[in-house]
């Protein structure tokens, strides 16, 4: 019998994991990952070149996560493919039970004409673990630079020991505020105030409802206490009920305005405060990246709020998409936090790789799941975005970070009846047609509309989620260059692969 | 105050710092290896080296590669997320803008100006 190829794309806490069990089920395994070293954002580490003494001193977890790590890429039948993007999926036949063709681009970004590869895989089975980046609602003022998103805040502290300024506030919503400004203050920065718009009720409410239940996540919970008390220990202020409703400055953010928000968010008038900052960082929950799960055909399911915006990829007790051979963990499921997205992970990639569905391990694995996915279901709930938010816009702010679409403009092309259809609407304000391809506005673009009266299509109960802004059929930038050129030939199934980087292994062949 | 890289010395993760320059329109610009693109510009103290289309500055906002807000020409090559791609010893780096009249880069049929726009698909 031959082995069977599992792809797996990602390899943060979930792709990791499916790349260890798909190995551990007798699988080849190739993963590919746009990092040059594993991790994932969760993970984000150091690079080489830092020559780091303690590179742990960052991490929650580092010695279980550097030990799969090497394990994996260690392995004898997965090949290690860093630096690597997938930038579409192909659908064999229609109708087809085999998983999509992957197209991969390899090598490094900017290396110039020629430095990277095309390359083709025709896998048995894909595990899709792709992750989330930072939703961020606008403001006026949000596209200043000295704004960042909470990730890139987090990704500069820990990726390349840089922080984004001095004198920083960290606003928005959700538990992911707290270890950005941990990685702050341990950089060095003096976070001013933590502004959560959620009020005070809703928080405790969501973190500390029956707290026998927090045991099973302990882990979890340990590393929000630990946070809560590093915020105690450099005496910053967290503020819950409050929001950034501005940003302000000659070229680069001088000050924000912040204001006391209502439970939906609307702006308590005469509560607005001016604050002098040199960067702001800014997180409002995380927008799944569906780019992939959506070419695969995998049907998505509503978010916790119900919101059009938010759509996650359907799965079953396995992580099995509606596609036949594809397979979905981590926070394109549900953002659920590193623990849930391993057992998801892990799940998949077994049953991916053909495991016995009933073996015992996977009980733990799937009640693990569960929990943590409860967890966040409870966190989620402590942190919803309400409703009235897009009160602290004007006419003239910017929606679209690319294109400069205003918010008059969205708002116009909702009402308009001939510009209800989302397409047309993208069109006429070019909202979501700039370099990022809506990957900023869209979730956004998509409310706005809803709230202005241009209902979506597909929100009824029951009916199919519809793939919203994520249907874009290039995921990744490609030059027309490098579509011109023919990919290098496969390897022959079964072939066993060396695990190294692929574009050393095409230098010496 | 500006971002800045923490201090090689009072770093916990201890780091050993191999210095390298690139070239930023000309002017060299003093990083050390590991860091990005961006990450060399922030530490250098500029938050901004792109013009969107009305010429408004942007700089980095995701970190990841997502917005494509901090994209600048590297060796020649256009639209390089500079939060993505590692600063080698040498990279002569040019900045871009969407704005009219903006960068040196030959205007579009896409109506997206000079710049980035059209490389990255239009009108999906």
């Amino acid at each position: 019998m031959t082995r069977r190829h599992v792809v797996v794309v990602g390899a943060g806490p979930a792709g990791l994991a499916a790349a260890d069990a798909a190995l551990a089920a007798g699988a080849e395994v190739t993963l590919i990952d746009t990092a040059e070293r594993p991790g994932g954002q969760y993970h984000r580490m150091l690079p080489d070149a830092f020559d780091a003494a303690s590179p742990e001193a960052l991490h929650h977890g580092y010695r279980a996560f550097e030990t799969r790590s090497r394990r994996v890429l260690g392995h004898p039948r997965c090949s290690w493919w860093a630096e690597s993007s997938v930038w579409a999926l192909e659908q064999p036949d229609p109708g087809s039970v085999t998983p999509p063709l992957v197209h991969v681009l390899t090598g490094d970004p900017g290396g110039g004409p020629g430095a990277r590869l095309r390359r083709v895989l025709a896998p048995d089975a894909l595990v899709l673990a792709v992750g989330a980046h930072d939703r961020v609602l606008p403001f006026p003022g949000w596209q200043l630079p000295g704004v960042f998103t909470a990730g890139a805040a987090q990704a500069l502290a820990k990726g390349e020991r840089l922080v984004i300024g001095d004198r920083v506030v960290v606003a928005g919503t959700g538990p992911f505020l707290l270890p950005v400004t941990a990685a702050l203050l341990a950089a060095g920065s003096q976070v001013v105030e933590v502004l959560e718009a959620a009020r005070t009720g809703g928080v405790l409410r969501g973190w500390l409802r029956r707290p026998w239940e927090l045991p099973a996540q302990a882990g979890k919970s340990g590393e929000l206490l630990e946070y809560a008390a590093t915020l105690r220990r450099h005496r910053v202020p967290y503020r819950p009920g409050r929001a950034v409703v501005e940003a302000r400055g000659d070229e680069r953010v001088e000050e924000i305005v912040s204001a006391e928000v209502r439970a939906d968010w609307s702006v308590v008038p005469g509560s607005e405060r001016t604050t002098a900052v040199d960067a702001v960082c800014v997180g409002h929950g995380f927008t799944p990246q569906l780019e992939l799960p959506v070419a695969a055909g995998c049907a998505l399911r509503p978010g916790p709020g119900g919101s059009p915006a938010e759509a996650f990829v359907d799965v079953d007790d396995d992580q099995a998409t509606s596609r036949p051979e594809v397979y979905a963990a981590g926070e394109i499921t549900g953002v659920a936090g590193a623990p849930a997205a391993r057992a998801e992970g892990a799940l998949a990639g077994w049953i991916a790789a053909g495991g016995d569905p009933e073996a015992r391990a996977l009980t733990a694995l799937r009640r693990s799941r569960d929990q943590g996915r409860a967890f966040a279901a409870r966190l989620a709930a402590a942190h919803p975005i309400g409703r009235a938010w897009p009160g602290w816009l004007r006419p003239d702010t910017v929606i679209c970070r690319c294109e400069e679409t205003d918010y008059a403009a969205v708002r116009r092309t909702a009402r308009d009846p001939a510009g209800t259809e989302p397409r047309v609407a993208k069109l006429a304000t070019r909202a979501g047609l700039g370099p990022c391809q809506a990957r900023v506005c869209g979730p956004t673009v998509a409310e706005l509309r809803a709230a202005a009266g241009g209902r979506p299509a597909g929100c009824r109960p029951g009916d199919p989620v519809p793939p919203g802004p994520h249907h874009r059929p290039v995921a990744e930038p490609i030059r027309l260059g490098e579509l011109a050129r023919p990919p290098e030939p496969p390897s022959p199934p079964g072939t066993p692969r060396q695990s190294s980087d692929p574009s050393v292994e095409e230098s010496t062949s | 105050m500006s971002p800045r890289l923490v201090p090689a010395g009072s770093d916990p993760v201890g780091r050993r710092d191999r210095p390298l320059t690139i070239t930023v329109d000309g002017e060299p610009l003093a990083g050390v290896a590991g860091q990005s693109l961006a990450g060399v510009l922030l530490a250098a103290g500029r938050t901004s080296w792109r013009r969107s289309p009305s010429g408004a500055p942007r700089g980095v906002f995701c970190g990841i590669g997502v917005c494509f807000d901090c994209v600048v020409t590297v060796n020649g090559e256009r639209d390089v997320r500079a939060c993505r791609r590692r600063a080698l010893d040498g990279d002569a780096v040019t900045t871009q803008s969407r704005a009219a009249g903006g960068d040196a880069g030959s205007s579009t049929s896409s109506g997206t100006g000079t710049g980035t726009g059209t490389d990255f698909g239009d009108a999906r």
